[in-house]
């Protein structure tokens, strides 16, 4: 098979897949890295360096390990896994739902610190200056500091899906490497590179690989941009 | 209306001790140079700034009182903020950031009376706009009614004009004065400018290094006031020669001295005053640490308390000098003596702007 030849249905069912996966993943856990980044954007509180050693330990972990800690934990006998199946039929093993929680934690960090980043770069004067105006704290977080920490969300939640894109070794462990259900690209790509005779396909997959994982870094650079002209 | 402060807090080498009371209504200025404290007093007002000790009360209610551990929050002080660098919110129109407090506040002014704020502060024909297209002039003036649409009880403006030009400045004073005369709410004015504080104050509270160095009716403690105009107006005249990292070099009448150059320009005209204790005569020139020594001759003795005080006439002006008992006697100071005035400590003063 010539690498230049359209994709085979497969092949688009992984790429849909990957999109599919990467954007729930990042689209579900940006809450939780808002909420995460502007705790670490605090001053310092009891148990903050706990929770910052939390949230970056996937960045130093071996995503195989987080894999193993999601079957511990997300597996069906797995505490909270468990729970969920026998309440709500709910299981994310086997399941694209669980390469998508495989791919946010993994990704998790990387929108943390963007975020927070921008959340840092909120002048708190201006936040007083609300203060000074009647908003309570919830009030103040809402309408002037996500606002204004807006396109480092942007850049975080896409960051995220472009890491999302290409999890391999926690989405291989957790989720298992099911055609149409949770053989993303990077899965995929490592099946024909098992497979005799599939360099080729191999090939192609990568190539997609690196244009989706640099469109999307392309369109949070221009999202960010747009946004921050907005506020400057 | 009054506002009752009491504050006392230390940063590292700098204390701050503050008491005054501002009375009911009208403007009452914070007059010092900077580093006075004039900042940290206005954040603790508003409740942005805890003391260490403090007493802070608006119209007899008590904001901040450290004894009975009282601390009513900022957004419920109704103390409104105006500062230096407007500090608006960017992501918001112009309307947006005018509506924010009033969204906020209890009693909310009505259509037409935001209306006629738009119209006193011009205002009304850029609501639709980004505060970062605004002038700075035009950002003060929505910091203004942003601040006033919050109904507070007291308005505080910490420097509203320092970070503007000279044309921007007059065009803002005449809004800031019709705020004065059209609302009924009391301000607290915060500058180190003689010129903005005589135009718009009716009370003035000086502070220096931390402590309220005088108080009371702006006409009087402006024109008065040991610590303002008389000072520049008894000084010497100097030139600066040069300026450089270590300092500027200032000539007064034919002798030299240093000092620090903040702000000072080459060639510009300063005064520069000396208190009479800072001052030791002698009858032969001696090599010594004061760093500006000045030839004089003695206009006038006369004794006080404290031993006597001579008058001196130099080139440059007429200072004095302040001696001990029998200094006088011991070396024959009489009008008309020449003698070597060593200057220990001085301050230097710019005539035309009168600030600090």
């Amino acid at each position: 098979m010539s690498i230049w030849a359209p994709l085979t249905p497969e092949e688009w069912q992984a790429a849909r897949l990957s999109l599919q996966v990467a954007s729930v993943a990042a689209l579900v856990s940006a809450p939780f890295a808002v909420a995460a980044a502007y705790a670490l954007s605090r001053p310092a509180f009891f148990g903050k360096t706990v929770l910052d050693a939390l949230i970056h330990a996937p960045l130093v972990l071996p995503p195989v390990v987080i894999g193993y800690l999601l079957l511990l934990t997300f597996g069906v006998k797995g505490a909270v896994g468990g729970w969920l199946y026998e309440t709500f039929g709910v299981r994310f093993i086997f399941n694209w739902t669980g390469a998508a929680l495989a791919a946010g934690v993994v990704s998790f960090p990387l929108q943390v610190r963007a975020i927070r980043l921008a959340m840092e770069a909120v002048d708190p004067r201006v936040v007083a200056a609300a203060e000074s105006l009647g908003a309570g704290p919830v009030d103040r977080f809402f309408t002037i500091v996500l606002p204004l920490a807006l396109p480092g969300v942007a850049a975080g939640v896409i960051t995220g899906f472009a890491a999302g894109l290409g999890e391999f070794g926690a989405v291989i462990t957790f989720a298992s490497n099911i055609p149409g259900e949770t053989r993303t690209l990077p899965l995929a790509i490592y099946t024909s590179l098992q497979t005799p005779g599939g360099e080729a396909a191999a090939a192609r997959l990568a190539a997609l690989s690196i244009a989706l994982a640099i469109g999307g870094l392309a369109v949070a650079e221009v999202v960010a941009r747009r946004l921050r002209a907005r506020l400057a | 209306m009054s506002l009752d402060v009491l504050i006392a807090h230390a940063f590292g080498q700098a204390a701050l001790d503050v008491c005054f009371t501002a009375p009911g209504g009208g403007v009452t200025a914070l007059f010092g140079p900077s580093g006075a404290g004039k900042s940290t007093v206005v954040a603790a007002i508003a409740g942005l700034f805890a003391p260490r000790v403090a007493r802070i009360a608006l119209n007899g209610a008590v904001l901040t009182d450290t004894a009975t551990g009282v601390f009513v929050a900022p957004r419920r002080r109704r103390v409104g903020c105006v500062f230096q660098d407007g500090r608006l919110f960017n992501h918001l129109s112009v309307e947006g950031n005018l509506l924010y407090g009033w969204r906020r506040t209890g009693r909310r002014a009505s259509a037409g009376d935001i209306e006629a704020l738009l119209r006193l502060l011009g205002l009304s024909g850029m609501l639709d706009r980004r505060p970062a297209s605004l002038s700075g002039g035009e950002r003060q003036r929505v910091a203004l009614g942003r601040a006033l649409l919050a109904d507070p009880a007291l308005l505080l403006l910490d420097e509203p004009l320092a970070a503007l030009d000279d044309a921007r400045k007059a065009e803002i004073l005449p809004y800031l004065e019709r705020v004065r005369d059209e609302s009924l709410v009391p301000m607290v004015y915060v500058s180190h400018s003689a010129a903005e504080v005589s135009r718009l104050a009716d009370h003035v509270v000086v502070l220096r290094d931390g402590r309220v160095a005088a108080q009371g009716r702006a006409a009087e403690v402006l024109s008065d006031g040991p610590t303002t105009r008389k000072s520049s107006r008894e000084a010497l005249r100097g030139t600066v020669l040069s300026v450089c990292e270590r300092g500027a070099r200032i000539a007064i009448a034919d002798a030299e001295a240093w000092m620090r150059g903040d702000g000072l320009a080459t060639g510009e005209m300063v005064f520069v005053t000396v208190r009479p204790a800072d001052v030791v005569l002698s009858l032969a020139p001696v090599v010594s640490s004061a760093p500006l020594t000045l030839r004089a001759r003695i206009a006038e003795v006369q004794d006080d308390r404290n031993g006597a005080v001579a008058t001196l006439d130099c080139p440059a002006g007429r200072f004095e000098a302040q001696l001990g008992w029998g200094a006088a006697e011991r070396l024959a100071l009489a009008p008309g003596a020449e003698v070597y005035a060593a200057v220990t400590a001085f301050a230097c003063v710019r005539p035309e702007s009168e600030e600090w």
